[in-house]
């Protein structure tokens, strides 16, 4: 004998395409008041990722991974949630930090290489940036474990990239998710890179949000330059996992318009056709033009929302800048809650040294831009 | 010959060696087209097609799981991490199979692969690109570990690492990849594993260092005109070249280390007991290390404070000098 014993589908949702068309009853109900702020919002995180980036190539912020053209995904998907819903960022979720309230001053000292950056204010529920790919999924799945233990109404919400579905931890945390129905919502920026490798090279299937099929638990592809498809998309996961019917991925299907990184140059493997064939559905300008058709704004509001934003960067800048540099012996307080008397005696050794060392931190900073090894690190 | 960094010298001997055997197989994140985010496979791609020359998944435990299974079939695979930090999704696969394998089997199967790494600090990158964990591998019994000083040094290990019966772990220190250019002859040559190199011989006391850390203490020899020091780069990490080690110190009777990784359980932990069991009567002064702090690497604008340096070095050696005074 031989049948069917299973059939699946995978959903796709888009609500404003890319030529500005949308049917009325698919827009999820959100008040003139909260798209302006989702809008500036956008605008904001736009106007941070473009300061970060020169910040960078002038030698004020080291490595640096950009955002640009996934502003509806991170804001679209943040705004769906709750203040205590906890997020784990992978190192691309500039935007959803700002929406979180992390202000852009704490990211861009982080980004210039100042851990206090991540030290994030206690009622703001979002983990630090993760860096090794795919490593903080089951982070989240086990939050969402704890909140269903506890009895909180909470959901827990990953972000990560295409590439990151290739990890093992990506399954794991798949697979915890389904067999503990875990208030835990997945969703993968796919920008369609990682590093150099395309989307197609990644994995072998159609699409990612199949996978969450061989998990047990619902996946769907959304338009993830379309504000309205990611939030609509969010919406319906948070109210499925508050309600205690589990987890689900949600595919954002977007696109990485900047390189990797500050140190990587994605002329050497993608065109730049198809860069602009993507800048023509930049995620912004879509819901710019709805606004401005529903008179929600206007070119005047439009204005002066950018230059508020440039003028808050701007301010962002010169806070993270004029901070009272950390000590460095910082570096011995957060192994344990307490010192041990080991990192003790280290940290005195340290105190010693540092004296010579403050002396010479400037040739130092030269002798690693004469390596030449920082403009070749292409990576995050 | 040729005027060569140490990227390129590894380039060198990988199109070499990949001339020489056609089962030799790259595999990685971002090796082919891109030539890995260092450029060390640059090139590669393009001279000896995909299928030699492999985009990975992004999954370290794909990588080096796959790479097992090839080199037990007979296939050289020489796997990138891109970075020391994405190594440990890898780390099950290496501890639990590939240095175990040979033994398992009795000597039926066996695993000659090469692992090649970027490794270290000193190029203010963000967290999980400064690290230091050689010691996981040095510690797991059946893997050998290799850490170049050089271009020259690189090349002729490398092409030894390729040439192994077993898994080699090539880390390669990131702060000298494109700092120090030498004379690199065209042709392929090999440099022994397993044997530390004396680079400057003395007779005052053995200064042993390894990977990014030669460049530095050759400068400390430089600048110490009033001490007679013996320079050892021990190369090979794992297995330790004991006996130029014990060689050195029971002509000088002082030894200082250098380590970047953290202090407890580093190199020179090892190498300090090796010492005490086989020259300890030799040693004029208690040895000293000079190591990272047992904490995590600091991001960009701290790094400096964490790492080693000419003066904490030269310092260490002042020390050795006075303690064996005062004990004569
Ligand atoms: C475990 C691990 N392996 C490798 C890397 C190096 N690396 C950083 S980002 C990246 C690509 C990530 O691609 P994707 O998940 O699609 O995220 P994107 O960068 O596109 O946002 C790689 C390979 C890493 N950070 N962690
Ligand atoms: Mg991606």
């Amino acid at each position: 004998m031989r049948k069917i014993i299973a059939n699946f589908e995978v959903p796709y949702l888009q609500i404003l395409n890319e030529n500005g068309k949308f049917d009325e009853k698919d827009l999820p109900k959100i008040s003139e008041e909260n798209l302006k702020k989702m809008y500036e919002f956008m605008i904001l995180t736009r106007v941070f990722d473009d300061k970060a980036w020169k910040l960078q190539r002038q030698g004020r912020l080291g490595t640096y991974a950009q955002m640009k053209g996934q502003e509806a995904c991170q804001i679209g998907s943040a705004f769906a949630l709750e203040k205590n819903d906890l997020i784990f960022p992978a190192f691309r979720e500039n935007g959803i930090f700002m929406i979180k309230g992390v202000l852009p001053e704490m990211l861009f000292r982080y980004w210039a290489g100042d851990e206090r950056g991540m030290q994030i204010p206690s009622k703001i529920n979002i983990f630090p940036i993760s860096i090794t790919v795919g490593s903080h999924l089951p982070h989240a799945v086990g939050a969402a474990m704890a909140f269903k233990y506890l009895e909180q109404k909470n959901v827990s919400v990953v972000y990560f990239g295409d590439g990151a579905t290739s990890e093992g931890d990506f399954h794991e945390a798949m697979n915890f998710a389904g067999v503990y129905k875990s208030p835990c919502i997945f969703i993968c920026e796919n920008n369609q890179w990682a590093i150099s490798v395309p989307v197609k090279e990644q994995t072998a299937s159609q699409t990612i949000a199949q996978k969450a099929i061989a998990y047990g638990f619902p996946g769907i592809q959304v338009d993830g330059n379309d504000l309205f498809s990611v939030y609509k998309a969010t919406s319906e996961a948070v109210a499925r996992a508050r309600k205690g019917e589990g987890p689900t991925l949600i595919e954002c299907f977007t696109y990485r318009i900047g390189d990797h990184t500050t140190s990587d140059d994605s002329k050497r493997y993608r065109s730049e056709n198809e860069v602009r064939e993507w800048e023509k559905k930049d995620p912004i300008i879509r819901f710019e033009n709805y606004l401005l058709q529903k008179k929600i704004i206007n070119p005047a509001l439009i204005g002066k929302i950018k230059s508020e934003s440039e003028a808050q960067i701007e301010r962002a800048v010169s806070l993270a800048e004029s901070a009272k540099p950390q000590s460095p012996t910082e570096m011995f307080n957060y192994l344990y809650q307490d010192l041990t008397s080991n990192l003790k005696e280290q940290m005195e050794q340290s105190k010693r040294e540092n004296k010579v060392i403050t002396k010479n931190v400037g040739a130092s900073e030269r002798a690693v831009e004469n390596a030449g090894v920082v403009g070749e690190l292409e990576e995050a | 010959m040729s005027n060569m960094n140490m990227v390129e010298a590894l380039n060198d001997a990988l199109r070499l060696e990949m001339k020489r055997d056609k089962n030799i197989v790259l595999i990685g994140e971002d090796v082919g087209e891109e030539g890995g985010v260092f450029r060390v496979t640059d090139g590669l791609a393009k001279e000896f097609g995909n299928e030699r020359v492999m985009d990975s998944p992004l999954a370290e435990s794909g990588i080096v799981g796959t790479s097992i299974g090839m080199a037990v079939v007979g296939l050289k695979p020489i796997c990138e991490i891109q970075f020391e930090g994405f190594i440990f999704p890898a780390i099950d696969q290496l501890v639990s199979h590939a240095s175990r394998i040979r033994n398992r089997s009795r000597g039926r199967f066996s695993v000659p692969m090469v692992v090649r790494c970027p490794i270290g600090g000193g190029i203010k990158a963000l967290e999980h690109h400064s690290d230091s964990p050689e010691s996981y591998f040095v510690h797991t019994p059946g893997l050998k570990v290799v850490m170049p000083s050089g271009p020259y040094d690189a090349k002729g290990l490398l092409t030894s690492a390729i040439r192994d019966p077993d898994t080699v772990i090539f880390f390669e220190p990131k702060k000298i990849y494109r700092a120090i250019k030498e004379e690199v002859p065209s042709e392929s040559y090999a440099i022994p594993l397993g044997k530390a190199h004396v680079i400057k011989e003395g007779k005052d006391v053995t200064l042993i260092a390894y990977g990014a850390w030669v460049k530095t203490a050759k400068e400390v020899v430089e600048q110490m005109k009033n001490v007679d020091i013996e320079l050892i780069d021990l190369r090979t990490l794992s297995p330790l070249d004991t006996e130029t080690i014990i060689d050195s110190v029971q002509k000088t009777g002082k030894c200082v280390i250098v380590q970047e990784s953290p202090r407890t359980l580093g190199l020179a932990s090892e190498i300090i007991a090796r010492i005490n069991e086989k020259a300890f009567y030799s040693l004029e002064a208690p040895i000293e290390r000079v190591t990272g702090f047992d904490t995590i690497v600091p991001l960009r604008l701290h790094e400096e404070y964490y790492l080693p340096s000419v003066e904490k070095i030269s310092n260490a050696i002042e020390k050795v000098m006075k303690n064996a005074k005062g004990l004569s």
